[in-house]
């Protein structure tokens, strides 16, 4: 397996277990690697690289529990990120071709692209639409960095709550840009 | 939001995950579907009163064992397709395997019989309900392996669809084998697979719709 393949795993698998600078590395790296694949695959639909880059993500964190360490990496991210260019690409049928998706898995981490274009959808605004259970645990712990302890003292909710309110908040964020299109 | 901004979002204060999610919802999703499938059955149409005797007849286990090596094969279907980037590998062989089984015995069973015989082994007394129950006794275990997918990552959607309806069916039979009083290979060749198959037929229609993620 490719030098990429071994480190972005490496990561993963800290991070799996709970080592949160590990997983930012290991999300920034596979970011650059998902948007030259992806520019490569939507080369007629350049405005949307950007937007699926960032789905693509957030469904690796939701569906992170999903990963196998005793499976091939690059497998798992291709799965991934074929499943949402497909989803994308199916809600436009009949308006733009693809280049072919169905292509060798080993492409994912061939090239690396960190010159990213501005997202047409912004986050931020999907974000606010949540309810407060969801919205305010993903602020505070999420964007303010707060611990769950504190997240729970400022919102007065259980710790429990927080938890749940990140985890659920995240997922319905990725509903909700599943649905919007 | 930027994609940087998102990704510190993502990783800020993630923490571990729990190593055998897979495994631990699955097992719930069987657990409570099958206590459900079994309570069902229980309610409607109760187990065989002459179960006892009909344990010493070959064929009884032969009927428990199909939809059984049915179910294994598809909950190795269904955990391969919850996950992304599992290829499935040999285990639809191993799904077709007790199929063609059965249906082996059937013809074997067919040739060997008198013309006249052979209606009453593929038709029994039952098989007009036949189907019907085994699609109706799964529900409970459908709804809860659909549950426990629709948490994973099935990529395959028709696919995963079509083997949690399978898994479900086949528990639905090995269930319903304890009330059936049928007993020829014929019957379970024709009847038992085609009750099976009405889940996983529902199963590969509503799948791109219920396990969207």
């Amino acid at each position: 397996m490719s030098a990429s393949e071994d480190r972005l795993k490496d990561l993963l698998v800290r991070a799996l277990a709970g080592d949160a600078p590990a997983y930012h590395a290991f999300l920034q790296e596979l970011s650059a690697h998902l948007r030259a694949f992806l520019r490569g695959r939507l080369s007629r639909l350049p405005d949307e690289v950007e937007d699926l880059v960032q789905e693509t993500l957030l469904a690796v964190h939701n569906q992170r529990h999903t990963y196998d360490a005793g499976q091939p990496l690059t497998a798992w991210i291709h799965a991934i990120a074929r499943y949402k260019l497909v989803d994308l690409l199916r809600r436009r049928a009949g308006r733009d071709a693809l280049n072919d998706p169905l292509d060798d898995e080993i492409e994912v981490f061939a090239a690396s692209d960190t010159a990213a274009d501005d997202a047409r959808r912004d986050l931020a605004k999907l974000l606010e639409r949540l309810p407060d259970r969801q919205r305010l645990p993903i602020i505070h712990m999420k964007l303010q960095g707060l611990s769950v302890i504190e997240a729970a003292r400022m919102t007065g909710m259980s710790e429990a709550a927080i938890k749940v309110g990140v985890h659920r908040g995240l997922k319905a964020l990725a509903a909700m840009i599943r649905d919007e299109r | 939001m930027k994609t940087d901004e998102l990704i510190t979002m993502l990783a800020s204060g993630a923490n571990a995950v729990e190593p055998h999610a897979l495994r631990r919802r699955y097992a719930l999703a069987l657990g409570w579907g099958a206590f459900g499938t079994t309570l069902l059955m229980t309610i409607l149409l109760g187990v065989r009163p002459d179960l006892a005797a009909a344990a010493q007849l070959p064929m009884f286990w032969v009927k428990l064992a199909f939809p059984a090596a049915l179910a294994a094969g598809a909950l190795l279907a269904t955990v391969r397709l919850s996950r992304p980037g599992v290829r499935l590998g040999r285990v639809p062989a191993a799904m077709a395997a007790p199929v063609l089984a059965v249906w082996l015995l059937a013809a074997v069973v067919l040739l060997g019989a008198a013309p006249a015989e052979r209606p009453q082994l593929v038709y029994g007394d039952t098989w007009v309900y036949c189907p019907i129950i085994i699609a109706a006794l799964s529900v409970p275990l459908f709804g809860a392996l659909l549950w426990a997918m629709k948490g994973l990552a099935p990529t395959r959607l028709v696919l995963a669809g079509a083997s949690a309806g399978l898994l479900a069916g086949a528990g639905g039979a090995l269930i319903y084998a304890l009330h059936c009083t049928e007993i020829t290979a014929p019957f379970l060749g024709i009847w038992y697979v085609l009750g099976m198959s009405i889940p996983a037929a529902v199963g590969a229609a509503i799948g791109p719709w219920v396990l969207r993620w």
